[in-house]
């Protein structure tokens, strides 16, 4: 019983940040160089997310793993493929090498 | 109550939220795994993917349940981990469209994730359509539940190698998504790549200064987008979307 109580705090403050923004942020007209800072929001975040989380994605024993799955993703999203395709390289190259090594 | 081109929007919203879909379900099955050979109770295991909903803070959470934290610090952990969520809430509120009720707000709220948020904000339309976002979140949040529950009450044997493989499958997806800007656009490439070295900085400094992972990507987000947004003006480096 306890542990749903915490299960309950712990939804609470994973949501209200994810929701105070949104309700509250509505309709405001953001200064030009809030905004700007607002463009570049995603891909600074997808920077931060990917690097370096990526390198012990497969486990910390198999940074190796982690390495080519990241390499074979950024090639084959460089050529602009499908991102299902890039998903599936990244897991395939990362598993390639956790079976030979 | 929804129109037809509604509908059409909460269908792209679907169809482009299977990546995130496809792969959430890998993760959400080692989450119940975990949750389950850590002899948690399977409807706590359920109940956190339908209420919590966050990857990493459900993970840390049941094992910081195991190691006998106490509820207060599995709290604020869990409300560090999360706090980069109002960044990108606060993205995602100037990208939606302007009509809409603080209901509505409320529960494309809940559906925000890193995943959810970076495929709506990278989306080509000026404006988000509100059934477009909640396809996109729905199929990404009824993925996560899915893989919780087949993980808890059917994956018994899946190969440890294949789990730690699929473990690279949503950063693939990040990869995905940022390359192709990063391509295209020089101020994102320099704001990206600033954000890698703050947050690998920060990263490997974690023991000295003592920040969680989730603090220090937020501050490499804020800094590196600040920068960004005072190097490049707008007209010479308009930021494609």
């Amino acid at each position: 019983m306890n542990l749903i109580y915490l299960v309950l705090a712990m939804a609470a403050v994973t949501y209200i940040p994810r929701m105070v923004p949104l309700v509250i942020l509505k309709n405001v007209r953001l200064p030009r160089y809030l905004n700007r800072f607002m463009t570049f929001i995603p891909y600074a975040a997808l920077g931060a997310l990917i690097f370096p989380g990526v390198i012990t994605s497969t486990g910390s024993g198999h940074m190796g793993a982690g390495i080519i799955g990241c390499l074979t993703a950024i090639l084959l999203a460089w050529l602009e493929t499908n991102l299902i395709f890039v998903i599936a390289g990244g897991i395939l190259g990362a598993f390639l090498v956790s079976v030979l090594f | 109550m929804m129109t037809v081109s509604n509908r059409v929007d909460f269908f792209q919203g679907l169809k482009v939220g299977l990546p995130i879909g496809i792969g959430y379900i890998p993760i959400a099955v080692a989450f119940g795994l975990l949750a389950k050979s850590l002899a948690i109770p399977n409807i706590v295991g359920v109940l956190m993917s339908l209420v919590i909903y966050a990857g990493a803070s459900q993970f840390i959470g049941v094992n910081l349940l195991v190691v006998g934290a106490s509820f207060g610090d599995i709290v604020i952990t869990t409300l560090l981990l999360n706090l980069r969520h109002f960044l990108m809430s606060a993205t995602l509120s100037q990208r939606v469209e302007t009509n809409i009720s603080k209901p509505w707000r409320a529960l494309l709220a809940f559906g925000v994730t890193d995943e959810t948020f970076a495929v709506s904000v990278l989306q080509k339309q000026d404006k988000l359509s509100r059934y477009f976002v909640l396809g996109l979140n729905a199929i990404a949040f009824a993925a996560w539940n899915f893989g919780t529950w087949l993980g808890i009450f059917f994956a018994t044997g899946v190969p440890e190698i294949i789990k730690t493989s699929m473990g690279i499958a949503l950063y693939a997806m990040f990869i995905g998504l940022l390359i192709p800007h990063v391509k295209k656009s020089k101020p994102v490439l320099v704001v990206a790549m600033l954000a890698v070295i703050i947050n690998m900085l920060m990263y490997w400094s974690a023991a000295v200064l003592g920040v969680s992972n989730g603090f220090s990507i937020i501050v490499a987000t804020i800094v590196s987008a600040a920068v960004g947004a005072g190097l490049y003006e707008a007209g010479e480096g308009e930021v494609e979307r």
